[in-house]
C-alpha cells in the first residue's frame, strides 16, 4: 500500500494525530526535567493510547485503561512523587547524563529492529475500522468462562501485592512503642 | 487501517520507556517508563486482536490482565521505593548499592 493510498482514508488523519500527540507526550515523560509534568505527561500519552484502543474497536479496554491508569495509577505516582522529593519543581540530578548517549543508541537500536520486523511481517494486514466493534460481553463471558482461573490468580496477585504494599509501606514500631501497645 | 502503523507506534513508544529506563536516576521516574513499555505493549496486543479477530476477544482480554499486573506492581514498585526511601533518604536508583559487593 503506498503511502497516498494510506493517507486518503480519514480514518488514519485521526491515527496519525492520536500517534503524534501520543508519541510527543511520552517523550516528555521521558525527558521532562519536572517530576509532576512527566507524571502528567503520562496522563496525556496513556489518554491518546485509549483514543488508540476506541479506534480499535477495544472500546470496554479503553475505559478500563482510563479508569485504572489515568484514575488510580497516576494518583498513586504523584503521591509517590509528593513523599520521596519535597522540591517537585525543576531538578537537574533527575537523569543519569552520562548514559544519555548510549540510551538513546539502545533504544534507537531497539526502534529500527522492531519496526523493520513489523513491517516484513505484517506488510498490508489489515484491521478492523471504526464501527466494528467488540461486545462487552464477549469479553465477559472470555473472562469467566475459559479465562476464568487466570482471571482468579490475577485476582490474587492483586490481594497479595495489597498487602504486600500495606506491609512493606507501614512503618514498624520501636521496641518502646511496641511495649506501650503491649501494655494497654 | 494496517497493522504495521499500529506495531511501529508500539514500537516508538516501547523504545521511549527502554531510554527513559537506561537514563532516569529517581526510581519513581524509571516507574513512569515502565508504564510507558507496558502501554506499548497493550497497543500490540489490542491491534493483533482486531486484525485476528477472535471469537473471544482473546487479544482483548490479555490487555486487560495486563493492565491489572501493571497496577500491582506500581503499588508494590513504590511501596518499595517509600521504603528505601525512608531508609536511606534517597530515591535514586544508583545510590541503591546495598545488595552490591
Amino acid at each position: 500500500m503506498s503511502f497516498s493510498d494510506w493517507i486518503s482514508q480519514p480514518v488514519n488523519w485521526v491515527f496519525l494525530g492520536l500517534a503524534l500527540a501520543v508519541l510527543a507526550a511520552g517523550f516528555r515523560v521521558v525527558t521532562s526535567q519536572n517530576v509532576v509534568h512527566a507524571a502528567l505527561f503520562l496522563v496525556a500519552t496513556l489518554a491518546g493510547v485509549a483514543g488508540l484502543f476506541v479506534l480499535l474497536s477495544a472500546e470496554f479496554v479503553a475505559w478500563v485503561l482510563v479508569l485504572v491508569y489515568i484514575g488510580a495509577v497516576v494518583v498513586l505516582f504523584l503521591f509517590g512523587i509528593m513523599i520521596t522529593r519535597a522540591p517537585t519543581g525543576q531538578d537537574v540530578g533527575l537523569d543519569n547524563r552520562r548514559a544519555r548517549p548510549v540510551a538513546a543508541v539502545v533504544s534507537l537500536g531497539l526502534f529500527g529492529v522492531l519496526s523493520w520486523t513489523s513491517v516484513r511481517a505484517f506488510q498490508d494486514t489489515a484491521v478492523a475500522g471504526v464501527g466494528e466493534r467488540t461486545p462487552t460481553d464477549i469479553l465477559g463471558e472470555a473472562l469467566l468462562g475459559r479465562f476464568v482461573f487466570p482471571f482468579e490468580v490475577v485476582g490474587f496477585v492483586l490481594l497479595a501485592a495489597l498487602i504486600g504494599g500495606i506491609t512493606l509501606a507501614r512503618r514498624d514500631l520501636t521496641p518502646k512503642e511496641e511495649e506501650e501497645r503491649g501494655a494497654v | 487501517m494496517i497493522l504495521p502503523q499500529f506495531l511501529i507506534l508500539a514500537a516508538a513508544l516501547f523504545s521511549l520507556g527502554v531510554y527513559g529506563l537506561l537514563v532516569r536516576r529517581n526510581a519513581v521516574m524509571v516507574l513512569l517508563a515502565v508504564e510507558l513499555m507496558l502501554a506499548a505493549v497493550n497497543i500490540n496486543l489490542v491491534a493483533f486482536e482486531a486484525a485476528l479477530r477472535t471469537s473471544q476477544a482473546v487479544g482483548q482480554v490479555f490487555a486487560i490482565f495486563v493492565i491489572t499486573v501493571a497496577a500491582a506492581e506500581v503499588g508494590i514498585g513504590l511501596a518499595i521505593v517509600l521504603m528505601i526511601f525512608r531508609n536511606r533518604q534517597s530515591a535514586n536508583v544508583d545510590e541503591f548499592d546495598l545488595m552490591k559487593w
